[in-house]
């Protein structure tokens, strides 16, 4: 496998990007090069990730402020000219504050800020971020966040599920849909969506944190495989 | 010429508002019985120093829609005051 270099964005406040690339890193041929929010140098990457956390303390509203950095202009660039950008958690919705993903995360239902395990499975395996995976699966794959509650206008929903770009939802243990299984109030349980093109995916729950057998889940690994697999076979 | 905007950003009816919902039923357990809902916003106050009146209510619209709100799932409006 031909070398695959990973850029994960690093804002004031990401808390993910170190254990993105310890998981990034425990991939053969894959390496991680970290990319500080003030720079313009991608470095060669093939693919960006926007890790999880806090950016720029999540003030006037998360994801807001990292949207308008300078790294961010170039990985905005990156993903209009069709290369893989992957948003976790606050990468998620640093995405949406560009419009790259469309839609919008508010207040998690019950106010809380969630820290669990949960279900997911994917459903729609035809993505360079799930193509590892199959739609019979149910994985088990943390959350953290206080702003996961995915929303976006009727005829918008109506245009992601016809266009298949809902990659995961929340589910519960057997894999139904359920609303008691919707950890957040999402709309249509929705965890996890891809732009049309199908090079930008979001997601809240960490692929990241669910990547060795210690952390009590590998489940996250198969998309970062899936996404390195495509990359390599270019 | 200094002008300050008084911008308010809110969330869309449609958008349940967890932070208000809360601080409603606080009110209601106070006692408040007539208290029929809350909703929680933003308040953003920002000095422009521009011409004219016309011109830092243009700015005003751009960085409301821009940056301070999300027009997904919020609105904003604003009042402009000429700072003496």
């Amino acid at each position: 496998m031909a070398d695959v270099i990973v850029g994960v964005v690093v804002f004031p406040g990401s808390n993910c990007d170190h254990d993105t690339e310890y998981a990034v890193a425990s991939f053969e041929g894959v390496k991680p090069v970290m990319l500080w929010h003030n720079e313009h140098d991608l470095k060669g990457a093939n693919a960006i990730v926007l890790p999880g956390g806090f950016s720029y303390g999540d003030y006037l509203r998360a994801g807001s402020i990292a949207r308008f950095s300078p790294i961010m202009q170039e990985v905005i660039e990156f993903a209009r000219n069709g290369f893989p950008v992957l948003g976790i958690c606050n990468g998620f919705q640093v995405l949406l504050e560009t419009g790259l993903l469309e839609g919008a995360l508010s207040r998690n239902r019950d106010k809380k800020f969630l820290c669990t395990q949960t279900n997911i499975k994917p459903v729609n395996c035809n993505t360079i971020f799930s193509a590892d995976y199959h739609l019979d699966q149910v994985l088990s794959i943390p959350i953290a966040h206080g702003e996961g509650n995915y929303f976006a206008p009727k005829e918008t929903i109506e245009s992601l599920e016809e266009h298949d770009q809902v990659v995961f939802r929340y589910t519960d243990a057997a894999g139904n849909v359920t609303a008691e299984a919707n950890p957040n109030g999402s709309l249509n349980n929705i965890a996890g969506i891809i732009n049309r093109e199908g090079n930008v995916l979001g997601l809240m729950p960490h692929p990241e944190r669910a990547s060795e057998k210690l952390l009590g889940s590998i489940d996250g690994r198969p998309l970062f495989q899936s996404l390195f697999s495509h990359i390599a076979g270019l | 010429m200094p002008y300050t905007a008084k911008i308010k950003v809110t969330l869309r009816q449609s958008i349940l508002d967890v932070q208000g919902k809360a601080v409603e039923h606080a009110l209601k357990n106070l006692g408040y019985g007539t208290v029929e809902s809350a909703r929680i916003g933003k308040y953003i106050e920002v000095t422009i120093n521009e011409q004219d009146k016309l011109s830092a209510e243009r700015i005003a619209n751009e960085i409301s829609q821009k940056l301070l709100s999300n027009p997904v799932m919020e609105n904003y409006s604003f009042e402009l005051e000429q700072v003496n």
